[in-house]
């Protein structure tokens, strides 16, 4: 197998673009461990999110991470296979059900942060 | 074959076949040949009208033209498809392309070795363990069609071997058991009278088992039955993982996979 | 080289083949076994059988219902003491394939279902949605796979049978592979290569039905029994000839023609009920009457022109819209995915053309209940044997059930023959393969004699099997048809291979096959001049009468110099005196 093999099909390519959208996911999490790290220091904190650098990076990570979220979530009624009598939930309904949970557990984290502004 | 090129016209299309003679050649050539294009006609039709009245050398595997037995996969423009189902009208005008099932042995012209699908069949112990003995004099184990159901996707594969040629993994690394034979497995793991999933565990649960699969899921695209393998293989993730825990945090329990 | 042996050699890997392999593993493990099939054995044609098998299971059955309904189906040309044994066995078969795993539908309870299906009286017929063969042989080809006393040779295709001092000891087989004829050894050697639906125009059948065990059975002087009777499947797809099952009408599924009437009722098959009724579809009437009177039906209709025509022939309409797409994705998925991707049309709101296309030799090499043939060491079973237990006609869902009933007794059969046989004559047997070696290359690989091609004979000879020994039949219909297969065994001769290679070379296997199908062709071609009588699927209009008189008896065809030559035999009657048909009544 040639190592060009995941460009011959479009399936194989966005296969790649997923598998790699984990980096970004590792990549954020860094991240935010510098972030921490800065806590005691206002302006290195300020500072690094200022960072030109930083921004272009964010703006790659964002829809990155999202396509990483949303393709994990569509995959989902694959590993969860609920039976009702003859006949499985639907695969939608367990896909819904995840992105339900997204936005639930989302809205939850913004509003903990608005509590704090 | 003529030194002209064939050209197309709306009665004909040109397919371009992949040819290999062991005994004449060492590398493989590709053959163009102009057949009649009929709207109902599938690729295997077009191979058929070569093989009786332009090129009786072409060597192809096919039996019953139902898309049931399994024999005639072959890859079309690059996409594994079972070529009694491939229809010339999606095709047309446009020269078609064949050859041979990737990743397996080309043994001549369009015809592969697939001696490695059936030895994982005998190595995932793809047949019917029962959990209990009974004589046939009592009659048929019961099986609700809630049962039945839950395997029953899996049990509709027809060994075409579409899924092996379109998984990179098992293009990268033939020992990969593969979509087929561990969907396969996954049949009986389900089906509520077999008692075999722990034996059958070692040989799935493994590196060259489930956890080889990168979840490409092209195989279920493929697959002309819906078997969908790929949901197979992820499922038996969801089963070994979960019997890993137990037996790390419940030690002293019978080893009990229970599937899904 | 080594000669290759075991016990038993079983030709042929689909239901039949595989059902006597694992008899053979589980009762006599000591034995090794060689399964020889020209395909992958989950390739046979068993794979595409759709219905049902069938085998009595509920309690207001009875064998004997099973047993009248087999017989009169076959018009008293069945053995019944066969019937018999065979609707006794066929519980306990159909049972025993579910312990090995088979799928079958299931009724809520968790017992298995059975559906109506042509020509019974009660429901009998255990399905597996519609894919009952390609179940059953993939449950057959996976348990096989448990016994390391089997050894399979696929791809390895049998091209004669080796017989010394008047026994079968094993056959000669090419290897695909590699091109090398090799003679395999066997005590035993049982056929079950299936029928020969390929020498007609339109079949259900997949190309690989081209009657090889029969020929090599003919050519080794067994008869062939009753192949005059070939059965036309009501309803095949117009061109492919794709089946489309029974079930659509075991399940509610109506015909009509042209003006869309039920045209059935005009044909002594009962009278037709609402769709709606609850009792509809009512067994042994109209649409669930008898293959051969269905297919009979139509031929008529398109006599007064009331079929409807298209490119491939004239055809009528199946109606299972009624049922209601829950109903057909349900009990009869595959059909609409075959209507879908070949007829271009939606079975839940669309007819779907159908005509009667060849589905099933009833005759096949002759054997007795046991799987013998005349010829010790040999055996037959499955569509390739004539027991004969489905007669002048066969009804649908027996055909399955057979498989592993005379599969399994023609293991056990050839196991006792085994067991007394003094052994093979080696040197000679090795001999005989050398020779067939020969014969091969000097018959296909000899230049500048070709001037034939394999496709122009074979286009010719199913040509003149659908036009003279069709559905109707006639004296000079027969005539001129074994007339032109005596010309193409001659043109035969002249075909030259282009393929000279060894390495798979399928136009020589399609060469040998059509080999096979010209001996076929003749044994029924002759075997129907010779019957002057109608009786089920053979129908003489120059003789439209039942003779059982002068003809209740199976015709043999023995293979000889010219035309082959037809003796009779009498067909065993036990408990059912010779009757007549009736269908339609309450």
């Amino acid at each position: 197998m040639p190592s060009t093999w995941w460009l011959k099909r479009k399936s194989y390519f966005m296969f790649m673009v997923r598998e790699l959208t984990c980096l970004f996911v590792g990549g954020y999490a860094l991240f935010l461990l510098i972030l921490v790290s800065q806590l005691n220091d206002a302006d290195g904190f300020a500072a690094l999110l200022k960072n030109p650098l930083v921004i272009v990076l964010q703006v790659i990570a964002l829809p990155m991470v999202l396509y990483h979220t949303v393709t994990w979530l569509n995959l989902t009624p694959k590993v969860l296979v609920i039976w009702r009598g003859e006949s499985r939930v639907s695969p939608v309904l367990i896909a819904a059900a995840h992105y339900l949970a997204w936005l639930v557990v989302s809205v939850i984290i913004l509003w903990i942060v608005s509590m704090y502004r | 074959m003529a030194a002209s090129e064939p050209t197309p016209s709306d009665k004909t299309v040109v397919l371009e076949v992949f040819r290999y003679r062991p005994e004449e050649e060492e590398e493989p050539t590709f053959q163009r040949y102009e057949v009649p294009y009929f709207e109902d006609w599938v690729v295997l039709d077009a191979l058929n009208h070569i093989k009786d009245e332009i090129d009786g050398t072409l060597s192809f595997r096919w039996s019953c033209r139902m898309g049931v037995c399994g024999s005639c996969g072959m890859m079309v423009n690059g996409d594994p498809k079972l070529t009694c189902a491939a229809f010339l009208r999606d095709y047309h005008p446009a020269t078609i392309r064949v050859e041979p099932l990737n990743y397996f042995p080309v043994v001549r012209d369009l015809v592969i070795n697939m001696e490695d699908f059936l030895e994982k069949m005998t190595e995932v112990k793809a047949w019917l363990v029962p959990k209990e003995e009974k004589p046939v004099s009592e009659g048929e184990y019961r099986q609700t069609p809630a049962e039945l159901a839950k395997y029953k996707q899996f049990s509709m594969c027809i060994n075409c071997m579409l899924c092996y040629s379109a998984c990179p993994v098992y293009g990268q690394n033939q020992s990969f058991l593969g979509p087929a034979a561990i969907a396969l497995a996954q049949r009986y793991n389900l089906d509520s009278r077999d008692g075999a999933t722990e034996e059958r565990a070692d040989v799935i649960f493994s590196h060259e088992g489930i956890w080889e699969c990168t979840f490409v899921g092209d195989c279920t695209r493929v697959c002309p039955k819906n078997v969908d393998p790929a949901g197979a293989i992820q499922q038996a993730k969801v089963s070994a993982t979960e019997d890993w825990y137990r037996s790390v945090l419940v030690p002293w329990g019978k080893r009990n996979v229970k599937s899904t | 080289m080594d000669l290759l042996q075991h016990d038993i050699l079983i030709v042929g890997g689909g239901g039949a083949g595989l059902r006597a392999a694992i008899a053979i593993g589980e009762e006599n493990h000591d034995l090794s076994v060689g399964v020889i099939s020209k395909v992958y054995p989950m390739r046979s044609h068993t794979v595409s059988a759709e219905g049902g098998a069938a085998a009595v299971i509920k309690p207001t059955d009875s064998l004997d219902n099973h047993c009248y309904d087999t017989i009169s189906g076959a018009d008293w040309m069945a053995d019944q003491d066969a019937v018999e044994l065979f609707v006794n066995e066929a519980p306990a078969e159909l049972t025993q394939l579910e312990h090995w795993g088979c799928p079958w539908s299931r009724e809520p309870d968790g017992s298995v279902a059975v559906r109506p299906f042509g020509g019974m009286k009660i429901e009998r017929t255990w399905f597996a949605a519609d894919k009952t063969g390609f179940h059953m042989l993939h449950t057959l080809f996976q348990t096989a796979l448990k016994y390391n006393n089997v050894t399979r040779y696929d791809e390895w295709f049998a091209t004669k049978l080796l017989v010394h001092d008047g026994v079968c000891q094993g056959v000669v087989a090419l290897e695909l592979r590699t091109g090398q004829v090799r003679a395999i050894a066997g005590k035993g050697t049982i056929l079950c290569t299936g029928g020969a639906g390929r020498i007609f125009s339109f079949t259900t059948n997949a190309a690989i039905k081209t009657g090889d065990g029969m020929s090599l059975a003919y050519r080794a002087g067994v008869p062939l029994k009753d192949m005059e009777f070939v059965q036309y499947h009501p309803t095949g797809l117009p061109g492919t000839g794709i089946l489309i099952t029974e079930a659509s009408r075991g399940e509610g599924g109506i015909l009509v023609n042209k003006d869309g009437h039920r045209y059935l009722q005009d044909y002594e098959l009962g009278d037709p009920l609402d769709v709606s009724d609850p009792d509809h579809p009512r067994k042994r009437t109209m649409e669930l009457g008898p293959r051969d009177r269905l297919s009979q039906a139509f031929v008529q209709e398109r006599q007064k022109g009331r079929t409807i025509e298209g490119e491939y022939g004239d055809y009528v309409h199946l109606d299972v819209r009624h049922m209601g797409e829950k109903k057909i994705n349900k009990k009869i998925p595959f059909v609409r995915e075959l209507c879908r991707n070949y007829a271009g049309i939606d079975p839940v709101h669309e007819l779907i053309p159908v005509r009667p296309v060849v589905h099933y030799v009833m005759g096949g090499v002759h054997t007795n209940t046991d799987g013998e043939t005349p010829l010790p060491g040999l055996f037959a079973a499955g569509e390739c044997a004539c027991v004969s237990i489905n007669g002048a006609n066969r009804l649908g869902s027996n055909s399955l059930t057979e498989l592993l009933v005379f599969g399994a007794r023609a293991a056990r059969a050839a196991v006792r023959f085994a067991s007394e046989s003094p052994g093979i004559a080696v040197e000679e047997i090795t001999a005989q393969a050398a020779q067939e070696q020969q014969r091969i290359r000097q018959q296909f690989f000899q230049p500048g004699n070709g001037s034939e091609s394999i496709a122009g004979i074979r286009g010719e000879l199913t040509k003149t099997m659908e036009a003279g020994a069709g559905i109707y039949r006639n004296a000079n219909s027969l005539q001129e048809t074994c007339s032109t297969i005596r010309e193409l065994k001659e043109r035969f001769d002249k075909v030259e291979l282009a393929d000279h290679s060894l390495t798979f070379n399928t136009e020589l296997t399609a060469a040998l096959e059509l080999e096979y199908m010209l001996n076929v062709a003749e044994a029924l071609a002759h075997s129907a001049l010779a019957r002057r009588e109608s009786r089920g699927s053979h129908q003489r209009t120059d003789y439209p009468e039942r003779d059982d008189e002068q003809f209740l008896k199976h015709s043999l065809a023995y293979q000889a110099e010219g035309d082959p030559r037809i003796e009779y035999l009498d067909v065993v009657i036990t408990r059912w005196p010779p009757g007549e048909r009736i269908y339609g009544s309450k």
